[in-house]
């Protein structure tokens, strides 16, 4: 299937000189939540505000649905739903107001019932008449999501969709984005949040200084860099290592009463019978054992802090 | 053409006006009616007539054209100044509509605006002083043209401005003084001959003057040179707004 969203060799300089984006190559598959991590400063902005018309490219192409985003940008921008990091909002518009003129905007008829919709979604319904500067900062959120949706778009851009959002409306946002996703909506998120990328994505790219160091379906991504750790409780302390345990690289706590083993579930071995034999045959009583997988985050830091 | 964004752009425009009644239309009208009871009823009876029209009849197309210009260029310069300053442009520069008709919404809402209180104005001055207007189609001609053009130019001082202070600096060292020693309150022929030269260097004596001639058919310089001499701002405008879209000049990164 072709990609509804296609970078290639996008690069962006800023007048500045510096390079904000260095040869990004994406593609997009239509229908997937596709999460972009990175940290501060990596580019993420950027490359968002650049598919959606916001900043010129430098270099590079970027297709959506086949549409060429500088020749043909009328049909590829009507595709696409934008909400942006900050919240940029017409203080003294109603929200109905200002959703009716996001969906002007994008070329739409008018349709009453779609905006009745989108606000009953997001639980905006019955904040319609209110001035958006009377809203607090979750509902001001929902109000440029709303706008995004106004003129029901394939694509939409959440660019830190939940910063500054309290836990619960958190929930109440994935579910809107996984609604929109069963619709047939593709959807891309930046986001600090790990646990965000974790819980949605189903492809995560990473992205540091302007490269896209990684793209992975996040369960592959999970698997292929998910190293374990085992640990074991002793009954009785140790002062170090018994020789003969050696081979394992087995790291001792502080206090003598465990030891840590890391090994891979990709291995076709992962030495854990061994060990255990070994550790008895040494004679090394265990009292308890957990076993702990890295999550997303420790994968993601381990990405962006390589060298 | 996005007919629909480009309605929708207009709309929002004219909901502000609305919003800032008191701002958009009660200040200049109050305003002007100050110029009247000053310059019209109190000075002006002192003053002798001015080729042949009485003073307070005379000053009346200089004054609608004080606000036309005045009001263009604030309508529209802040119209696109304030998306650009809370950061709301961002959906305008992300949404299926050609900068051709980004510019026809804001710069067709300033220009309504101003022609409204254009006119509004005109209605008020005939509260003062008899008014007769003998060429009332040049007279809305001259009023539209100078509407859009300023409006223009308006719309170009806000992409320019990246702060109130520049927003608010042409209109009030540029605009205003031009307007003033641009012949609203005198006729350009009553200045001695080497003032009378300079003036004519000065753009706004040529939209007065033409304005002042459909009403009364007196002019400082010939009608036709009006014309275009306002023609040419404009062009010289549109000229100006495409270069910025085609460069994004500080719209787009």
């Amino acid at each position: 299937m072709s990609p509804i969203i296609s970078v290639s060799n996008l690069s962006k300089t800023y007048g500045s000189g510096f390079k904000a984006l260095k040869g990004i190559n994406l593609d997009i598959v239509k229908g997937e939540i596709f999460a972009l991590l990175g940290p501060n400063g990596a580019g993420k902005t950027t490359l968002i505000s650049i598919i959606c018309g916001i900043a010129n490219p430098s270099e590079g192409r970027i297709s959506i649905g086949g549409h060429d985003i500088i020749a043909d940008y009328r049909a590829a921008r009507s595709m696409i739903g934008l909400v942006p990091q900050e919240l940029h909002t017409d203080a003294f518009e109603s929200v109905w107001a200002t959703v009716s003129f996001s969906r002007g905007l994008f070329g739409k008829p008018k349709n009453p019932d779609h905006i009745e919709k989108v606000l009953k979604d997001l639980s905006l319904w019955d904040k319609k008449d209110s001035k958006i500067i009377e809203l607090s900062g979750g509902m001001k959120r929902r109000v440029m999501i709303a706008k995004a949706l106004s003129h029901e778009p394939q694509i939409l851009f959440l660019d830190e969709p939940t910063a500054g959002v309290d836990v619960e409306l958190r929930k109440g946002m994935w579910e809107v984005v996984r609604t929109l996703q069963a619709a047939g909506v593709t959807i891309i998120l930046t986001t600090h949040y790990i646990e965000e990328a974790e819980e949605m994505a189903d492809r995560i790219g990473v992205i540091n200084k302007g490269e896209i160091i990684l793209i992975e379906d996040k369960a592959t991504l999970m698997q292929k860099l998910g190293k374990k750790q085992l640990t074991l409780q002793l009954q009785s302390k140790l002062d170090a290592v018994p020789q003969a345990l050696a081979t394992y690289n087995l790291e001792l706590s502080d206090d003598g009463h465990a030891v840590t083993y890391d090994y891979d579930t990709k291995g076709d071995r992962t030495g854990i019978t061994s060990l255990l034999n070994d550790l008895r045959n040494a004679g090394v009583r265990i009292s308890d054992l957990d076993t702990k997988q890295s999550s997303l985050e420790d994968i993601f830091v381990s990405l962006v802090r390589a060298p | 053409m996005n007919y629909r964004a480009i309605r929708a752009i207009y709309l929002f425009e004219m909901a502000r006006t609305w919003r800032t009644l008191l701002q958009s239309i009660v200040s200049p009208v109050v305003s002007t009616s100050l110029y009247f009871v000053v310059f019209g009823a109190a000075i002006g009876s002192r003053i002798t007539e001015v080729e042949g029209v009485s003073y307070g009849t005379f000053i009346v197309p200089g004054l609608v054209m004080l606000s036309v210009l005045t009001q263009s260029i604030s309508n529209a310069s802040f119209g696109i100044y304030f998306p650009k300053f809370v950061g709301t442009i961002y959906e305008i520069l992300s949404a299926p509509i050609s900068y051709f008709e980004i510019v026809i919404g804001y710069v067709g809402a300033a220009a309504t605006k101003s022609i409204v209180l254009g006119l509004i104005i005109l209605a008020t001055a005939g509260l003062f002083v008899p008014l007769h207007i003998q060429h009332p189609v040049w007279m809305l001609t001259f009023l539209v043209l100078t509407a859009v053009t300023f409006s223009l130019f308006g719309f170009i001082i806000g992409i320019w401005a990246d702060g109130f202070e520049k927003l608010q600096m042409i209109p009030m060292l540029v605009v205003t003084p031009l307007t003033f020693l641009g012949g609203s309150f005198y006729s350009v022929n009553m200045l001695p001959s080497g003032w009378r030269t300079i003036t004519l260097l000065n753009p706004v004596v040529y939209l007065i003057s033409g304005f002042r001639w459909s009403f009364y058919e007196i002019a400082d310089v010939s009608v036709g040179l009006s014309l275009g001499m306002t023609a040419g701002f404009l062009i010289a405008c549109m000229v100006i707004v495409a270069w910025i879209f085609r460069t994004g000049y500080r719209l787009k990164n």
